[in-house]
């Protein structure tokens, strides 16, 4: 008896290993392993052509002194997210609750909404070319004769634009599945207190989705301070560096300058991680911190 | 007409309805201008595609007037990379889709069912991998890809082996590092966890072993969430940019929106082009989403309620 039991231990063992393996083969490789490479590469010098020459802390100096990094990369990065992850999460917030409140043609909005996050990133950036053209759609909708995609001041708000335009359908999915999880009963007792639609919002709709507007926030973080489809496609980081971000900067590094970098672009690489590793923690506490009135 | 001549409570009343009623026509409004402007982009697109290619900035917006089939004969036939492209992304993206579905479900059946040694901790390590940003790996991932970590491999006294798998310009190295991802493992596990496992353990009583049971019971019961794992990854690896942007480099291998994306810098005066190329890339999206269209609804809700 056991000898079977023991046997039986190492078959699962060795069917959980072989289960896990294809998996955990790729992880090893393009996650671990090339996680402590970048580590590595990101305290030497490398452009390919000679093997990589460790230098220390310099090529992190020369990131915090690159001046297209501080004054423009760095400041366009917190700008786009400051910008974007709010509006985005509010827009789709309201339209899910908006959607929430059983009008007809639910079912049709749903799928009308989520049509512009199929599109690819590479698709809507070429049609926004066209549409944001000196001549395009949008211009002479507005009558308006700005050259939106040529002028620094208005480059990147076309981008952030697009961006919110493409995020808030798949968003106000998460949202309208996790309002659907509300119990009514909670409306209800709310509205024999006298409460109004307002209220109802801010008072149970919001506190009761803290959960979901968490994961929606993290998920817009992380994927907003790494925006680069868009930015490759329709400015490749100009007119004058004013949508150049970080990921877009570690490219042209790593990638698209002449003199390639790769060290010094992986310093940046490390530099975004951590960046963004302490924002998700940060908003972690601002929204849990927030809570702690309420219940849950 | 009750409420017109009556007591105080039933005027709270009227007005009540009254405000009900118009709350619910803005909401309305809203929905239906954010609807309005959700499909323009792609309605424009469509239309223009239809136009002279002299015509891509000219009025009217609204309709193709004149129409013509030009610029779908040009990237159909003229054009002689774009039925290329076209494949390229089709084999790239059932292949990633096919590999990852059956890795991940695979891996996530394991972590569910199976005891092994160092389970919980492959697992954290699972997690933790799901918040880590995708560019911190990029440029290793590429050396893996292509030239290797160390150049002319690593020598181990006579022994020399290749730290890179040379496959740049190739699909392959598009394909591989997509075949398994930490989101669908988990999503799976979490699947599997939920699943009730009284059918599995009759199968394993009737003497068929893990693998028996996991391809003739467990894959096919767990058939819709791998439907919606499947429609998550083949849209993925289809409008994927970044990585086959590094790793593709002549333009017989490009996928469609690497190849859209080099088109509009060779020949950016047929933009009208380009549109119709953009439908190719948009429709058979748009297809398989009406036609799976609640898995898809499944799949976002699961994203989210999950991390909750």
């Amino acid at each position: 008896m056991r000898t079977r039991t023991d046997r039986r231990k190492w078959v699962d063992a060795l069917n959980g290993y072989l289960f896990i393996s294809p998996w955990l083969i790729i992880f090893l490789i393009f996650s671990l392993i090339s996680l402590g490479y970048a580590v590595y590469l990101s305290f030497t010098e490398y452009n390919l052509l000679r093997p990589p020459r460790w230098w220390g802390l310099e090529g992190y100096r020369r990131v915090l002194e690159d001046e297209l990094f501080i004054s423009k990369a760095l400041p366009n990065t917190f700008k786009y997210v400051l910008i974007v992850v709010p509006i985005q999460t509010f827009l789709s917030l309201v339209l899910a609750f908006a959607m929430d409140q059983n009008l007809r043609f639910q079912r049709f909005f749903r799928t009308i909404f989520y049509l512009p996050s199929v599109t690819s990133s590479v698709v809507i950036s070429l049609i926004f070319i066209w549409i944001f053209a000196p001549q395009g759609i949008f211009n002479q909708i507005t009558g308006l004769t700005v050259n939106w995609l040529d002028d620094p001041r208005t480059a990147f708000y076309v981008i952030m634009g697009m961006n919110i335009f493409t995020t808030s359908g798949t968003l106000m999915l998460i949202f309208l599945a996790g309002l659907q999880d509300i119990p009514l009963a909670v409306y209800e007792a709310a509205e024999i207190d006298g409460a109004n639609g307002l209220q109802k919002f801010f008072y149970i709709t919001v506190p009761m989705l803290r959960p979901v507007i968490f994961f929606v926030v993290t998920v817009g973080v992380i994927g907003c301070f790494q925006v680069f489809d868009q930015i490759f496609v329709m400015t490749n980081g100009g007119p004058l560096d004013s949508t150049t971000t970080i990921t877009y900067l570690i490219y042209k590094w790593a990638f698209r300058d002449t003199r390639i970098q790769m060290g010094q672009a992986s310093a940046l690489a490390v530099i975004l991680t951590l960046i963004i590793l302490a924002v998700t923690l940060l908003q972690r506490r601002v929204i849990e911190g927030s809570g702690s009135g309420a219940e849950r | 007409m009750a409420v017109t001549t009556s007591s105080p409570q039933a005027q709270v009343y009227a007005r009540t309805v009254f405000f009900d009623r118009l709350r619910k026509y803005l909401f309305f409004a809203m929905l239906a201008f954010w609807a309005a402007l959700s499909v323009a982009p792609l309605y424009f697109t469509l239309v223009f595609s239809f136009k002279p290619v002299a015509d891509v900035y000219t009025p009217p917006i609204w309709a193709p007037i004149p129409f013509t089939l030009d610029n779908y004969i040009t990237i159909l036939g003229t054009f002689q990379l774009f039925p290329r492209w076209v494949w390229n992304s089709v084999f790239i993206s059932v292949i990633v889709t096919a590999f990852r579905v059956l890795f991940c479900a695979m891996a996530g059946y394991a972590f569910a069912r199976i005891e092994f040694p160092l389970k919980s901790f492959w697992f954290n390590l699972l997690l933790i991998s799901m918040m880590m940003p995708g560019v911190v790996t990029l440029i290793p991932s590429f050396l893996i890809i292509g030239p290797g970590l160390i150049r002319g491999g690593l020598q181990l006294g006579d022994l020399r082996i290749p730290t890179g798998f040379g496959l740049i310009d190739n699909p392959w190295g598009v394909i591989l590092p997509g075949m398994a991802d930490a989101f669908g493992v988990f999503m799976m596990t979490q699947f599997y966890k939920s699943f009730p496992k009284e059918l599995e353990e009759a199968a394993m009583m009737d003497g068929s072993g893990r693998w028996g049971t996991f391809f003739r019971i467990v894959l096919p019961i767990s058939q819709t969430q791998l439907i919606t794992l499947a429609l998550l990854t083949f849209q993925g690896a289809w409008n994927n940019f970044m990585w086959p942007l590094l790793v593709l480099r002549s333009p017989e291998q490009f996928t469609l929106p690497i190849g859209l994306q080099w088109f509009r810098g060779e020949y950016y005066t047929l933009y009208s082009v380009i549109l119709a190329g953009s439908i190719f890339n948009t429709l058979p999206i748009l297809i398989i989403f009406f036609v799976f269209q609640q898995y898809f609804v499944r799949s976002i809700a699961a994203t989210g309620s999950k991390e909750g």
